[in-house]
């Protein structure tokens, strides 16, 4: 409780006042049946007047002056509760976005401050709707409760009390009527529920049927199984319908049944109440204003069932939201020893790292490496799919943190370098690179935001980027569409690898970013390494061979353990994997 | 760098989304779609009676629901206005008390009746009308997808898959609400207010007079509050797409956000978003919020007018003290239709616009149909033929030129060049995914055109670029292949595919569920999921498009076994970035942009030393 209180504290104004305002409407819900019973009574049938009507008589009149100013009064609540009515829904605004805003903001800035273990742990899309669907879920519940908590549950008690005080006799109804409503609500609602979830689910089914047909639509041509598809479809289709028409069918026994109870309290009330308008204990008009009251509580209490089944879906949300505040994000650099220090040499050293993803598994992604790179050189990482490459050169900009051993940039732990200064001096270009929305420009200055634009060019150039970032009519304003899916693969790592050349990093490491690009547009980049990257550390994982065999150090890498480390002509003599790898590229005829 | 708010606006409003309708309480929300245009209906008139075709075959029970509906609202008045005469009779003094109780009696057991009827009728109509909804919003889905089906490639290429989702998510869904709910209650709020206001002149004209002088008035003050309300409402649902769109790009990029230190910028970003949002958020919801109160206490006012002057009238013997409670009610069963009226209309139009939108997809033209004289190719050998093929995507640009080329049953055809000269292009035109403009392709001396297009593809095998897989088991993905293959086939098509030990190794074997973008599988295995599926097909012609391209070397060695077994007495055509792949095929065609510059043997190019050879040894020369 005490983590949402922040979000309310700045607006505790708005959250008070807010339902304050519903009251006032509440109130003159409830008045309203009043005043009109006093005109029919005290006004037209002048019954038996007590003192304050008496003392309306002296003011007035009796008679027309008295209706005059009983309508005056009707109009002037009705005025009132206008006012009431916008003044709650300006504080329940107020509240409810304010507190979704500075919540969603806060929950943003939790994120950004995730490691990659712990957007792992999430995974990106469960993140993108906590932040969206879940925050506005609440916002949406605030915004109600603060306009109908005090409203609902205020008009029940009001025209309760009301009802009670104008004849507790027939209020005695009610004890039988809203025990049985609220039962069969509840009945109808915790049937249908389930139901709805289901129905949920098939609609999910078939929307991933759908989604999966459109973007396989070449599979499901080339194999000709539209028809197949197609009966799939139905199928998963009918289910819907059916699951559909079960939850829908609950669903509509609900209103009618409503109307039901409210009919039979109706009638009920008109049998005891005209009984006693008969013998003269009840007047017509208390009469009247009593169905009034009986109309407000059943609604009442039809809403306030609406309210606790929003929140159920709301406590959902919180919980998910809550969650994210509450993970503890596992890296930090709190504990850095040298804040200030930077990269300087780009000297490399793993020491026994070893590292598991999960820390209850068994299977260690990597098992006690150990190697050094020496500054200004270049190395390359080589070894089958899955083998832990990737892994391994993620704990030098501490995506991931080593569960055991140390990972040493100039002699110095990980660790004790500031994050920011230690991935200022690491460039990665990551293997599942991601362009952003803007122009290709705003792109590339991720690398350095104060580039000038020559060195913009420059560092396209170097990436072989340039050429084709000209020939586009807008050149470097070209905008980029969401995840750059309008340049195609190969431009897109040459980006990449430009935005990362900006940084002039002391270290950059390469993940398999040139997989798309070919082998002479290849060959001109990592040349551009040798001369413009000249005094940086390189470390370059490939598939092809081609990719590292010109750097000055190779590591052999198998299931989390270094097999060989060496030149290519060293490796070529000695180690077997390499060897292997080495001739599945390049047949003897290759020379 | 961080950008300003206009441009965060301008770069991030595609992600907009229009308006949903709002769903009952329990059903589905929330669930998203593609950005898709937005607006009110054009031809209201096509797409009504398009609709109209839908819930045609329950004419009759439509008919049916509308007389229910007819008489579930006039049980509503007629017993309202029954209990005018109760309180009138039970007050009168000059019957009996025995009298008025057994008056009582009768008009409460009439009522009960009535009330029965009523509601009885408004079950009914609602259950009936479920059936029909249902049934109608079920059949469109149908439609919808089986034209999905027959749409060509093309259609897929220039539409977003967003954007075709969101017409099965959002416009369905809105159509389907349009008929089960708003239909119904817009036609019985229509009944309702003759009615009433039919009862309010026969109870008294005056009062009716002053009612009806409040009519404009809500309808004015109303629109007025729904016109600002709904300008900041498409102003926060376009701040809303910006900000969901914004995040949706930073979370999923999180990890490049962090290895370029640019949380900051994130994070200042994302404030000068969602203080925007703040602000137009804020009047959105307040100008939404108050129509609620302004209309509910309008009407407030105008009982409060017609009791005071219905007092007056009862005072000056101009109306019964039993008339002006039952006026003062019906004031408020008047006021009630006109509110929810006013709201529902909008439902209607955002789902006129989605029917709108559906009926466009279904007006789409499909793959052209067969020729008439197309045949069924029982037993293709596989002689494919180019003659001077040229293609363009659309009118201004060529991407192939002249292409010819021969291959034979049991010959390997690869295709070399960068990215976009035209590759992948080629193979797409043998199984008409796309129809060439010039030139011809015979296979084994048919015209393509000239073969059912259905008979053509059940030939052509295909290893796609993009892995696709579907959800379901891998026994189910491999037989996607041929349907009427056994397991062990199946088992032996993993095989040829080296895909069977890394079944194995997975939790249920071959039956292990794989989600359909297999987020749960590795690149290279899918890809080899993805050759098992084309392995298990008999198909004489094979295309292998990038399909090992990210299976690492060694594994791809492994596969080669098995893929020389494949490929016997089949045709194949393989694209492959990797020049290793390719090595030992038959003929190697050099493509650059479009044309095929170079075509041989390995040994053939490399002796040529053009294009092939600076490709292949590219490396060894900046040695």
């Amino acid at each position: 409780m005490k983590k949402w209180y922040k979000y309310i504290k700045p607006y505790l104004p708005a959250f008070i006042l807010g339902p304050l305002c519903m009251i006032v409407e509440v109130i003159g819900e409830v008045v309203l049946p009043k005043l009109l019973g006093s005109i029919i009574d005290y006004g037209v049938s002048g019954k038996d007047a007590p003192e304050i009507v008496k003392f309306l008589y002296s003011i007035f009149g009796t008679g027309n002056g008295f209706i005059v100013a009983v309508m005056t009064g009707m109009i002037l609540t009705a005025v009132l509760m206008m006012i009431g009515g916008v003044g709650g829904a300006w504080f329940g605004a107020k509240a409810s976005v304010n507190f979704a805003s500075d919540l969603r903001a806060d929950v943003y800035k939790k994120v950004q401050q995730f490691s990659f273990a712990n957007i792992d742990r999430f995974s990106t899309g469960s993140l993108v709707t906590r932040l969206t669907n879940d925050v506005t879920q609440m916002q949406n519940f605030i915004n109600m409760l603060l306009r109908m908590a005090l409203r609902s549950p205020g008009m029940l008690i009001g025209a309760l009390i009301m009802a009670i005080v104008l004849n507790p006799t027939l209020t005695l109804i009610l004890a039988v009527i809203m025990p049985l409503m609220i039962f069969v609500i509840f009945l109808v609602l915790r049937k249908s529920l389930p139901l709805f979830s289901s129905m949920q689910g098939k609609i999910d089914t078939l929307n991933s049927t759908i989604q999966e047909n459109i973007t396989n639509v070449r599979v499901v041509k080339s194999f000709v199984r539209q028809d197949f598809e197609q009966k799939k479809f139905s199928r998963d289709n009918g289910n819907l319908k059916n699951a559909g028409y079960e939850a829908m069918n609950l669903m509509i026994i609900l209103s009618p049944a409503v109307t039901l109870f409210m009919n039979i309290t109706t009638i009920a009330v008109y049998w005891f109440g005209g009984n006693m308008v008969i013998d003269g204990t009840m007047s017509p008009g208390d009469l009247t204003a009593f169905i009034t009251y009986i109309t407000q509580i059943l609604s009442s209490l039809m809403m306030v069932t609406m309210l606790f089944m929003n929140m159920s879906r709301a406590m959902a949300s919180a919980k998910r939201i809550g969650q994210v505040l509450d993970e503890k994000i596992d890296i930090s650099d709190e504990f850095a020893s040298d804040k200030d220090a930077k990269i300087e040499q780009g000297a490399i050293e793993f020491k026994n790292v070893s590292f598991r993803y999960y820390k209850t598994s068994q299977e260690k992604v990597l098992d006690s490496v150990s190697f050094t790179v020496e500054p200004e050189t270049t190395l390359g990482i080589i070894g089958s799919t899955g083998c832990g490459k990737t892994t391994l050169v993620s704990l030098l900009p501490r995506l991931y943190d080593a569960d055991e051993g140390k990972v040493l940039i100039d002699g110095k732990d990980v660790r004790d370098y500031s994050l920011k200064n230690l991935r200022d001096g690491v460039a990665v270009v990551l293997q599942k690179n991601v362009l952003f929305s803007g122009t290709i420009e705003d792109n590339l200055r991720w690398g350095n935001e104060n580039a000038t634009e020559e060195e913009i060019i420059k560092a396209a150039q170097f990436a072989q980027a340039d050429k084709f970032v000209s020939s586009f009519p807008e050149k470097y304003q070209t905008q980029l569409d969401q995840g750059g899916t309008n340049v195609s693969g190969g431009q897109k790592q040459r980006l990449c690898i430009a935005r990362a050349l900006l940084k002039k990093p002391k270290i950059l490491i390469l993940d398999d970013s040139t997989s798309a690009v070919d082998t002479a547009t290849e060959a001109q980049i990592r040349l551009a390494f040798e001369t413009e990257l000249k005094h940086s550390t390189k470390i370059i994982i490939a598939q092809r061979i081609s990719s590292v065999m010109n750097a000055d150090k190779i590591v052999v890498m198998d299931n989390g353990a270094v097999t060989g480390i060496g030149t290519h002509a060293e490796l070529l003599e000695n180690n077997k994997e390499y060897q292997e790898i080495y001739y599945s590229q390049m047949e003897k005829e290759a020379k | 760098m961080k950008r300003s708010l206009e441009d965060l606006q301008k770069q991030y409003s595609k992600f907009a989304r229009p308006e949903k309708a709002q769903r009952g309480f329990g059903g589905p929300g929330g669930r998203r779609g593609g950005p898709r245009p937005k607006g009110k209906p054009k031809n209201m008139k096509a797409t009504i009676s398009r609709l109209m075709d839908y819930i045609a075959k329950y004419k009759y029970l439509l008919i049916l629901v509308f007389v229910l509906i007819l008489i579930s609202s006039a049980c509503q008045i007629f017993a309202a206005s029954m209990l005018r005469e109760v309180i009138n009779e039970i007050v009168k003094e000059d019957k009996t008390v025995a009298e008025r109780l057994q008056y009582l009696v009768q008009i409460l057991t009439l009522l009960g009746g009535i009330y029965l009827v009523g509601v009885g009728s408004s079950y009914a109509y609602s259950k009936m009308m479920i059936k029909i909804s249902q049934s109608a919003i079920e059949k469109l889905r149908n439609d919808l997808f089986a034209k999905l089906q027959t749409l060509p490639t093309k259609y897929f290429d220039s539409n977003p898959t967003g954007e075709v989702m969101s017409r099965f998510t959002n416009d369905v869904d809105n159509i389907d609400m349009m008929i089960h709910q708003t239909l119904t209650s817009a036609f019985s709020g229509i009944v309702q207010l003759i009615g009433t206001f039919i009862l309010m002149l026969v109870t008294n004209l005056w009062l009716t007079l002053i009612t009806v002088v409040f009519v404009p008035i809500f309808t004015l003050g109303g629109g007025l509050i729904a016109k600002k309300s709904g300008k900041y409402y498409s102003q926060q649902q376009a701040a809303l797409g910006a900000i969901n769109g914004y995040i949706e790009e930073t979370v999923n990029g999180a990890k490049v956000v962090k290895v370029f230190n640019h949380e900051e910028t994130c994070n200042e970003e994302f404030d000068l978003l969602n203080n925007d949002m703040r602000k137009k958020m804020f009047s959105a919801q307040f100008f939404g919020g108050i129509m609620g109160p302004i209309m509910h206490n309008m009407s407030q006012i105008s009982y409060g007018i017609t009791a005071g002057v219905g007092g007056l009238l009862c005072l000056n013997g101009f109306l019964d003290v039993g008339g002006l409670a039952v006026f003062c009610s019906l004031c408020r069963n008047f006021s009630m239709p006109i509110n929810m009226f006013s709201q529902q209309v909008s439902t209607i139009f955002s789902a006129l616009a989605g029917a709108e939108r559906v009926f466009a997809v279904m007006d789409t033209d499909p793959e052209a149909p067969d020729d008439e004289n197309a045949v069924e190719m029982e037993n293709m050998q596989g002689h494919v033929i180019f003659d001077n093929v040229t293609f363009g995507y659309n009118e201004e640009k060529v991407v192939l030129k002249n292409i010819s080329l021969y291959a034979k049953p049991g010959q390997k055809i690869a295709f070399v060049g960068s990215t976009g000269a035209g590759k992948t292009t080629v193979t797409n035109l043998i199984n008409r995914f796309y129809d060439i403009r010039e030139g011809t392709i015979t296979i084994d001396g048919v015209d393509i055109f000239k073969i059912k297009r259905q008979a053509l593809r059940k030939n052509i095998a295909m290893v796609l670029q993009d892995t696709h897989l579907f959800t379901g088991t891998v026994m189910e993905n491999i037989r996607y292949g041929r349907l009427d293959a056994t397991d062990e086939e199946v088992i032996e098509a993993a095989k040829t595919a080296s895909a069977h030990s890394f079944i194995m190794r997975l939790s249920d074997g071959y039956n292990t569920v794989i989600s359909g973008d297999g987020a749960n599988l590795s690149q290279g295995q899918r890809q080899l999921l993805n050759i098992a599926r084309a392995a298990i097909s008999k198909a004489p012609i094979l295309v292998l498009d990038e399909a090992t391209s990210s299976v690492d070397t060694r594994t791809e060695r492994h596969i080669e076994h098995g893929m020389a077994r494949l490929m016997k007495d089949r045709t194949t055509f393989v694209i492959a970035h990797r020049l290793s792949t390719v090595r030992n095929a038959d003929a190697i065609l050099v493509l650059e942009d479009g044309c095929i510059i170079e075509r041989g043997s390995h040994e053939e190019l490399l002796e040529q030393k053009g294009r092939y050879y600076e490709l292949y040894t590219g490396k060894k020369e900046l040695d």
